[in-house]
């Protein structure tokens, strides 16, 4: 009886994966970026953002939830399923007040690389303009509701990684907003510190640490000269190259 | 076979550009092409612009939008502006999403005025009504929202560079497309 390898096709080429690896981290290991905005290789998949979304098999399903198997054909870096990607993100963008020239995340966010990488030239959405609220209270970061994606990366870092739950999401559909535990509902009061996990996994700039601001000039930012494919896979391969020491 | 076609003479475009609610930042980002400025002059004719003083917009083959739909007149010259141009690009972060004007958007206009005209120390302040004041737009709105837009350069403002690469691409009919260096959303 012959072995089955554990092997699929991306886009024509031949993956091979470790057993248990889900479509993303098996193309990412490979050097293949598929877009991905709430999945993070620390935190457990969560599957709510879609960017990542594949045709495995003829049916559409996220990268970061659907486990390798053999005998899968993948398809993603396609022309359909970029211009679905591209919907996403508008209307993510068209949900927030995402005001990238005022944002100090601009250059650094990965909503933003996204767009540039998905060739996104406008939200095409009319946008809501939600009046959402920003909290400064506490000492060492800032939080901005309005640039908020819930992609929920602040909530698994602080349950998961720092033990402190101290943000969580609250609401439904459009009214889905993100709480803090404290008694006042302000960051000030948490237990919330500069040094969590759930103060570094912020993707956008929902939460920024203070007195840092611009401390990169436009130039020098994570994505003014690479695409976020070519950052992921440079700290994918790190990752990987600081496993094998 | 048959014989290609004759070449054509090449025709001079028109080129019209207004700021609507904007800062002029994105005109400064055109005057920023330098040298370049007088290649572009070679190859097309100014309609109303800044530049030129004109008021009205006549026929054009491009139209450069800059800034957000923030009153009445706004509405006015971007109608206009869409009646006359064959292409009408959106130009900058203002116009594509509605950009800093539209940071008022969540709040409320009438306590917003109250609070920049009326909350002052001398007690004659008031909301200026003016019949010649264009009248405010309950909310700032990006120019996809009031008109059809054929393209849109990203950007605030969208750098010297990039606007010279749309509109050398759209003058020798490509379609035009920003490298990775030149998609910018700040």
């Amino acid at each position: 009886m012959s072995e089955i390898l554990a092997q699929f096709m991306l886009d024509g080429h031949r993956i091979a994966f470790e057993p248990g690896q889900t479509i993303l981290q098996a193309a990412l290991a490979a050097g293949i970026y598929i877009p991905h905005l709430c999945a993070h290789p620390e935190f457990t998949p969560h599957g709510s953002c879609k960017l990542c979304t594949v045709m495995v098999n003829g049916r559409n399903g996220s990268a970061c939830t659907i486990k390798a198997m053999p005998g899968q054909d993948v398809l993603s870096d396609n022309p359909d399923l970029n211009s679905r990607r591209r919907t996403l993100l508008q209307m993510l963008f068209a949900e927030g007040n995402h005001f990238c020239p005022g944002c100090e995340k601009s250059g650094n966010c990965q909503l933003q690389a996204l767009a540039y990488d998905l060739e996104m030239f406008d939200p095409h959405f009319a946008q809501f303009f939600p009046a959402r609220e920003a909290d400064g209270t506490h000492p060492e970061a800032f939080l901005d509701f309005n640039r908020c994606i819930m992609c929920e990366l602040c909530v698994r870092a602080s349950r998961d990684v720092d033990g402190k739950n101290v943000f969580a999401i609250a609401g439904r559909g459009r009214d889905t907003h993100i709480i803090v535990n404290s008694p006042s509902g302000k960051l000030g009061d948490s237990a919330f510190s500069i040094h969590d996990k759930a103060a570094q996994v912020c993707p956008v700039g929902a939460i920024l640490p203070k007195e840092v601001g611009f401390v990169r000039p436009i130039g020098e930012r994570l994505y003014d000269h690479d695409t976020i494919a070519e950052v992921a896979l440079r700290e994918e391969a790190g990752a990987r190259s600081g496993e094998v020491t | 076979m048959n014989a290609p076609f004759p070449p054509r003479a090449k025709k001079r475009l028109k080129i019209a550009t207004a700021t609507l609610g904007g800062c002029f930042g994105c005109h400064m980002s055109l005057l920023d092409m330098d040298e370049r400025f007088l290649d572009l002059a070679k190859l097309v004719d100014f309609d109303r612009s800044p530049l030129t003083d004109l008021k009205h917009c006549g026929p054009c083959d491009i139209g450069l939008i800059e800034g957000a739909v923030c009153n009445a007149e706004n509405v006015h010259v971007l109608r206009e502006f869409r009646a006359q141009c064959r292409t009408l690009i959106a130009v900058g972060a203002c116009a594509i999403n509605g950009g800093l004007p539209a940071q008022r958007n969540p709040l409320d206009l009438s306590d917003l005025m109250r609070k920049v005209y009326c909350d002052r120390v001398d007690d004659t302040a008031q909301i200026p009504d003016d019949p010649e004041l264009p009248l405010m737009l309950d909310k700032v709105y990006p120019i996809h929202e009031i008109v059809r837009i054929d393209y849109l350069i990203p950007g605030c403002p969208p750098s010297a560079d990039a606007l010279w690469k749309f509109l050398t691409d759209l003058i020798e009919g490509r379609t035009p497309r920003l490298d990775y260096a030149h998609f910018r959303f700040d």
